[in-house]
């Protein structure tokens, strides 16, 4: 297992915990180390506990785990909620000049730095979290310049005497610990590299895929976690053509991608928990009108308000069944963060190629979590733009043609796709409705029209069913007795729980399915193996319901909806546990 | 865009199933003949129709159209145009669907100024629904499901236009022909938010707001020698709740459409084969 650094800061929100433990994350990005960062916070803006981690190693790093080995404690409470990790081992930077008095337990390593002092020598007691910053890079024998290098990045806009200040209250920081304390003895060293690393999330992910594959309209509603795949492409997009309106509410969000994807744009919209039950009535006009479009729901912890800014994935069947009536769509569900960027591409390939809405399920865990990567992994040479079956030479259009000259919009076909013909494209005016409707998009309550454009619709899912490939990807030992399959975010955790298993000898084989309709068959895996378990963070366990009914045989479950992400090492346990236990009757 | 179109090629083949009669016949022959007469054609027109009786324009027009949702025609509008600021957008639909369901949107379709038009039928009843009272209902008016009436002031859309910082107010009468197309014409080429109220009589439900009731209190503002451009005159007329009135209330001069105002000028719809060229930019920023 590689050689862990696992470091956190926490305070109050407002205190400007994530900038500081994204400066960090940066810093060692820089160093060519990979880094995980997760975050813990409340639903408030000001007060209430939060916190940054980072686990960084030279190794690749895709889950976390129960160690910290060096905490900045703003507060208290981030002493206490995060004593079960703390160990022998741990230093705890804090400041105790200021007010509060912190109960650290004997074992633990106090580092008292007069953080505001130290960063009002520097200009201004703002920086007290950089002057912190300077301590951990003494602690942990990391190059304070690649420090500097990051708060260049953070504060170069604001001026040169900014960036100057900061790098002097991070000097300050350091320079007070190596010369008051020594702490040769705790062993923390972090070796770098000449790596380059890009560090990043799921929704930047999510973002950065959007406007690589053409999509110039987004409208949105804010609402965490699914903001800042708006954040991000506000600002962006303008510089391809493109536009992102801030809606009034879900409801005119969805109305609007899908009015700028029937005018000939790609578009998308994006939301989580409320909001896409708002957009659920809109589900079934976008598939009727056979309109492209991407809708990403960016799962947080339900039912109704729930936990908004907790882990869950517990939206499956409303991407699956949400919205009265039947309606064909794809549900695509990213299982790292390079997958958000890839599988985004793909959404509005398949959009387009099959006039459908197309479902992009990610996850709290995935959105927020940041992660390094060689910049190759999101090679924009390898995107591929498949705009399907769209007419626009007279010639195209003339075949589409009906006797009276109209445009067959939803005509009939085979495969189940019919011509599109946008906006200005000559001949090709046509209605398209929520309504039941014949070839033309007209109004029809005809038995017989009725039934074939239903057929055609779901002809197109047969189509895609056999045309694109709804395969998984694969971790672990392929001939091993013990399968586990699981979707979205979990991947990570599960492919560093592989390592734990393996020390105590337990083979498994791990497969994550970044589709879940289309999906694809897993009989044969499921047949080969003698245990199967289903992990997900849901409390019922609607993934495993699927594959049940698909395989007809039951299997075990992991299911977990404390809020919180699986960890690498909590998951070997648990299937470790659940392989010795029954199969459920 | 040719200019041998007639207003004829903006009508379907399919025969409006309206009641003989509906208002809802005589504000679309308006609006197709507005459009017509502005030089536009089918193949470079979005209509967009919300749920109703009056949204079922969509069908008997000929263009490019969607007939959405109940409500929700404004953003599909928005949309249309932020993608394609060269179409010519027209969205359609009645007082339910724009001020009850769609009140939301209409507010805020308003105020963020996207150019297109946007022409409500407002008969002051739900129809489609066989004759519910609508919010712009009188509050005395007996349907089936306010037997007493609605008992609550009608909304006034056209004081919620200006409320709301509306670039264009107008008000028409689906019968009275040549207004009406006029009145339209100027929604569609304000550069903005061209909203009209048209009074298009429900001949079935609504025995109360019928021709002759219009006719009879009909005030035209251009026989009132009315400045639309004047503010003050508009919201005293907008306010005045004694008359009926038809023309154009408001328009603001200076009026600009919000894609103008955010630099929304491209067509979306023509994307790379690929990536853009610089799109490795979009990584290397994650350094
Ligand atoms: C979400 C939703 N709720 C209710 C309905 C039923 N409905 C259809 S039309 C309508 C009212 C239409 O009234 P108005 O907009 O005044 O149009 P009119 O029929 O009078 O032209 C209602 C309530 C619906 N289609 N969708
Ligand atoms: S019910 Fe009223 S609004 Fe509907 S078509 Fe008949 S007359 Fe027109």
């Amino acid at each position: 297992m590689a050689e862990d650094l696992n470091w956190a800061v926490g305070g109050e929100a407002g205190d400007g915990i994530d900038s500081t433990g994204k400066i960090f994350a940066q810093a060692l990005a820089r160093a060519g180390r990979h880094v995980f960062t997760s975050k813990d916070f409340a639903s408030r803006i000001r007060g209430g506990y939060t916190a940054y981690k980072i686990r960084t190693s030279v190794e690749e790093v895709q889950s976390v785990v129960d160690r910290l080995d060096i905490l900045v404690a703003l507060t208290q409470r981030t002493i206490d909620e995060n004593l079960d990790e703390l160990h022998d081992g741990s230093a705890i930077i804090y400041d105790g000049e200021r007010s509060w008095e912190a109960e650290i337990p004997d074992e633990m390593t106090a580092v008292d730095v007069p953080l505001k002092s130290l960063a009002e020598d520097a200009g201004g007691a703002i920086m007290r979290n950089i002057v912190a910053l300077g301590a951990a890079c003494e602690i942990t024998d990391f190059d304070v310049e690649y420090l500097d290098e990051a708060l260049e990045k953070r504060f170069g806009g604001k001026g040169s005497q900014i960036v100057e200040n900061n790098k002097e209250a991070a000097r300050l920081g350091q320079e007070y610990v190596a010369e008051n304390y020594d702490l040769d003895h705790l062993g923390y060293s972090v070796e770098t590299t000449d790596n380059d690393y890009v560090l990043l999330n799921g929704n930047e992910a999510i973002g950065m895929g959007a406007i690589a594959a053409g999509c110039r309209f987004y409208a949105g509603y804010p609402i965490t976690p699914a903001t800042s795949i708006m954040e991000y492409l506000t600002g962006r997009i303008e510089d391809y053509g493109g536009h992102v309106v801030q809606a009034e509410d879900e409801l005119s969000a969805i109305n609007m991608a899908l009015g700028g994807a029937r005018a000939g744009a790609r578009a998308m919209t994006a939301t989580s928990g409320a909001g896409i039950d708002l957009m659920t009535e809109t589900f079934g006009l976008v598939a009727t009108s056979e309109t492209p479009l991407v809708i990403a729901d960016v799962q947080r912890s339900g039912p109704s308000t729930g936990m908004p800014t907790k882990q869950e994935q517990g939206d499956l069947n409303m991407a699956l069944y949400g919205g009265h009536g039947e309606v064909p769509r794809f549900v695509i569900t990213p299982t790292s963060i390079t997958e958000c960027f890839w599988k985004t591409v793909e959404a509005f390939n398949l959009a387009e190629k099959y006039q459908t809405p197309v479902f992009l399920v990610s996850d709290l865990a995935m959105s927020v979590t940041e992660q390094t990567f060689p910049p190759e992994a999101f090679d924009m040479d390898d995107v591929e733009i498949d705009r399907g079956k769209l007419v626009d030479d007279d010639e195209e259009v003339d075949e589409w043609l009906d006797a009276q000259g109209h445009f067959r919009a939803h005509a009939v076909t085979d495969d189940g796709v019919s011509p599109r013909a946008i906006p200005g494209t000559a001949d090709g005016a046509h209605m398209s409705t929520g309504l039941e409707h014949d070839e033309l998009g007209r109004r029809t309550e005809d038995q017989d029209e009725r039934v074939q454009q239903v057929d055609k619709r779901y002809r197109k899912v047969e189509t895609a069913q056999e045309q694109e490939d709804w395969d998984y990807r694969e971790f672990g030992d392929e001939d091993a007795d013990n399968l586990i399959i699981s979707w979205g975010s979990n991947e990570g955790a599960l492919v560093e729980a592989l390592e734990y298993l393996e020390e105590d000898g337990i083979d498994v084989r791990v497969i994550s399915v970044p589709y879940i309709f289309p999906r694809p068959d897993l009989s044969e895996e499921i047949e080969a193996a003698d245990d199967v378990i289903v992990v997900e963070c849901n409390a019922t366990g609607q993934f495993a319901d699927l594959i049940e009914h698909d395989v007809l045989t039951r299997v075990k479950r992991i299911n977990k909806y404390t809020g919180v992400r699986f960890k690498a090492d909590e998951l070997a346990e648990q299937i470790t546990e659940q392989l010795s236990a029954e199969v459920p009757a | 865009m040719s200019s041998d179109v007639r207003f004829t090629d903006f009508k379907s083949d399919k025969q409006p199933t309206w009641c003989p009669g509906c208002g809802d016949f005589g504000t679309m022959n308006g609006m197709m003949k507005a459009l017509a007469e502005t030089g536009n054609d089918p193949d470079n027109t979005f209509v967009v129709a919300g749920i109703g009786c009056s949204g079922k324009i969509g069908t008997y027009m000929h263009s490019y159209a969607l007939h959405g949702v109940h409500g929700r025609a404004l953003p599909v509008g928005t949309g249309v145009k932020m993608a394609r600021p060269d179409i010519e957008v027209m969205v359609a639909g009645g007082d339910g669907d724009g001020y009850s369901i769609g009140a939301g949107h209409f507010v805020h379709a308003v105020r963020r100024n996207v150019d297109m038009s946007y022409v409500v039928m407002d008969n002051r009843i739900y129809g489609l629904t066989k004759g519910q009272a609508s919010p712009t209902s009188r509050s005395d008016f007996e349907t089936s499901t306010t037997p007493e009436g609605p008992k609550q002031p009608p909304v006034n859309p056209l004081a919620l236009a200006l409320a709301s910082g509306a670039s264009f107010i107008a008000q028409s009468f689906a019968s009275d022909a040549l207004r009406h197309q006029e009145i339209i014409q100027e929604a569609i080429e304000h550069d903005g938010f061209g909203f009209v109220n048209v009074f298009s009589p429900c001949v079935t439900f609504n025995d109360v707001d019928t021709y002759d009731y219009f006719r009879d209190n009909l005030v035209d503002l251009q026989d009132e020698g009315h400045d639309p451009n004047d503010y003050e005159a508009a919201k005293e007329v907008i306010l005045d709740s004694d008359k009926e009135y038809q023309g154009v209330m408001y328009q603001d001069e200076n009026s600009v459409p919000y894609h103008e105002k955010h630099g929304v000028t491209e067509d979306m719809s023509e994307i790379p084969d690929g990536a853009p060229d610089d799109a490795m930019d979009l990584v290397r920023e994650f350094y």
